[in-house]
């Protein structure tokens, strides 16, 4: 059999030409794709900025004091005459912190995300959640002030030798601002578990406890955990609060009564002080923020490889 | 003569105050298949959950009248809603392994009901997955993650999971209505299986399937009102040869539904 295009009319033909309007709307597009591609690239060139001033202000810092000594070194004294660049306190000071607003932020938050998801009535939930919510978006320096003045000395009533400035009391309000952070990720991957798991679980017997926690849980718990390491990043970052509150002395302990400075603090008191530009005092701003970008940088992506894999599950 | 295990009687189900089942009675025959078949809508799924009590779980139900479990009736304040539902086990229209292994899912029963000894769970994993002809597919990988099954494999491990706690009833809704031809099969010839041990209880739209397993047969229907009623039960050949009320006729030759 033969095939042939059938004749088309002329006018027909013509119209299938590309005019003037079809070109417009083409120039159209593409502006509008650049601008859009623009917009995205926006970030990334940012944050490849960012990396590459780092690495340029820190380099010339470990050309003048070795890795050996800044990892080692047990005393940060960049400001005094008797110069120590040892990171180890402010990475104390850092850890202690976060550790004390994880050991909050972790079991209240898990625990509120658990009853909003599994236990809460729906009228309840709907009051409950916009109020955490709210939590997360009180600016950090009030919760710093909170800190100073609120809950250090209601701690103090309690424990007798507690400094004014500490880790306790700015790592207990840094946890007060991460539980929504907790909760509300927690609380997604707990809703994500379709409810014929949890319909099988009864059926087969299970209390509600029992199919919150031998359930909903393990099924969530990727993303549980997710939401775990990225606190963990919030407050290793964390700047506001442990400026306010937890003092300015670099010294290597774990004692959370005591006054310590953070990684974040540290960068604040330089960067706020009169320490000259260019100084290797000031440069070690940048070796401290190097090292803080790497903790958060590699804490964000194992959290988004865990979410990630926990997407997966249910396909 | 048959030995009833089940009955419902004057079993009224309301959903935000309004009917979705009405005045349903119902005798069900021990270690027979007792298929609910009927149009969507017409509160199969509903009555079958009022053997378990899985209405419960639904805020806005409400559930009148009695249902009979051994001469018991489930919904009296002392009854232990827990042993209610260990001893009437529930399969699912979709299958519903959970993320765990094999081995977890059928294991998850027996260890709420307090079984730890590592032995005793092998040996019930083990017979469970027999019992649910899955045994010589998945013995090798019991710890591989149940969720690699298909679709089939996983019904049958949710029906093995169901026989772990050791019920007396099996509730199956729509069990096979997400398979394929042969899966379906393969479930089919399960149930004709276990009623040696077992009753079963299957909702089903699938008429064929109702005339093909079932020893009983429940039709309902929901009026113009929306609420559904039982409209006859008998031996599934005589619902399907010789059905009684006309709707029923109506039905199983195609009329409607």
């Amino acid at each position: 059999m033969e095939l042939t295009t059938r004749p088309v009319a002329l006018i027909t033909r013509a119209r299938l030409q590309r005019g003037i309007a079809a070109q417009w709307r083409e120039w159209g597009e593409l502006a509008i794709q650049s601008l859009l591609f623009f917009a995205a690239m926006i970030s990334v060139f940012t944050t490849i900025g960012i990396v590459i001033v780092l690495l340029v202000e820190a380099l010339p810092f470990f050309q003048q004091v070795s890795l050996v000594e800044f990892l080692t070194d047990t005393q940060w004294t960049p400001l005094f005459a008797q110069k120590h660049f040892g990171i180890a306190p402010l990475l104390a000071g850092t850890l202690l912190t976060s550790a004390v607003a994880l050991a909050l932020a972790i079991p209240v938050g898990l625990l509120s995300a658990i009853y909003l998801s599994e236990y809460a009535p729906a009228r309840v939930r709907a009051i409950i959640k916009p109020i955490l919510e709210i939590l997360a978006g009180i600016p950090t320096v009030v919760y710093g002030y909170f800190a100073l003045l609120f809950v250090t000395p209601l701690l103090k009533r309690v424990i007798p030798n507690l400094e004014t400035f500490n880790a306790l009391s700015a790592g207990l309000t840094m946890g007060i601002m991460i539980i929504p952070l907790v909760s509300s990720l927690s609380e997604d991957a707990l809703y994500a578990v379709p409810n014929s798991l949890r319909e099988a679980a009864y059926a087969l017997g299970a209390t509600r406890l029992e199919v919150a926690l031998r359930v909903a849980v393990p099924a969530a718990l990727s993303g549980i955990v997710a939401s775990f390491i990225l606190a963990a990043s919030r407050a290793i970052g964390e700047t506001m609060i442990v400026a306010i509150a937890a003092g300015q002395r670099p010294i290597l302990t774990l004692d959370p009564r005591r006054a310590i400075e953070t990684m974040t603090a540290y960068i604040v008191q330089v960067s706020l002080g009169d320490t000259p530009h260019g100084t290797l005092e000031f440069r070690t701003i940048f070796a401290v923020g190097l090292v803080l970008f790497l903790f958060t940088l590699a804490l964000n992506m194992i959290a988004i490889r865990i979410i990630q894999r926990y997407r997966e599950v249910y396909r | 003569m048959e030995e009833i295990i089940l009955e419902a009687q004057n079993l009224t189900v309301y959903y935000d105050g309004r009917p979705a089942i009405e005045e349903v009675n119902l005798r069900i025959p021990r270690r027979r298949i007792t298929a609910i078949i009927g149009p969507s809508g017409c509160g199969k799924s509903t009555l079958l959950r009022c053997f378990n009590r899985m209405n419960d779980l639904i805020p806005s139900a409400r559930v009148e009248g009695k249902v009979l479990f051994e001469g018991v009736n489930i919904y009296t304040p002392d009854v232990d809603v827990v042993e209610v539902r260990r001893r009437i086990g529930m399969v699912f229209q979709k299958p519903n392994p959970f993320p765990k292994s094999i081995y977890e899912n059928v294991a998850f029963g027996p260890r709420i009901h307090g079984v730890r000894d590592r032995r005793k769970l092998d040996e019930i994993v083990e017979r469970c997955l027999r019992a649910a002809a899955l045994w010589d597919e998945v013995k090798d990988k019991l710890h591989q993650n149940a969720l690699t099954l298909s679709g089939g494999q996983q019904q049958r491990l949710c029906i093995a999971r169901a026989l772990a706690t050791e019920p007396e009833v099996l509730l199956m809704d729509e069990p096979a209505s997400s398979l394929d031809p042969i899966a379906t099969m393969k479930i089919e010839d399960l149930m004709r299986e276990l009623t040696r041990e077992y009753t079963i209880v299957i909702v089903t739209h699938n008429m064929q399937q109702a005339a093909r397993v079932s020893d009983y047969t429940v039709f309902m229907l929901a009026g113009e009102e929306r609420v559904g009623r039982l409209i006859e039960f008998g031996p599934t050949q005589q619902i399907f040869t010789r059905p009684r009320d006309r709707r029923t006729e109506d039905y199983i030759t195609g009329r409607f539904g």
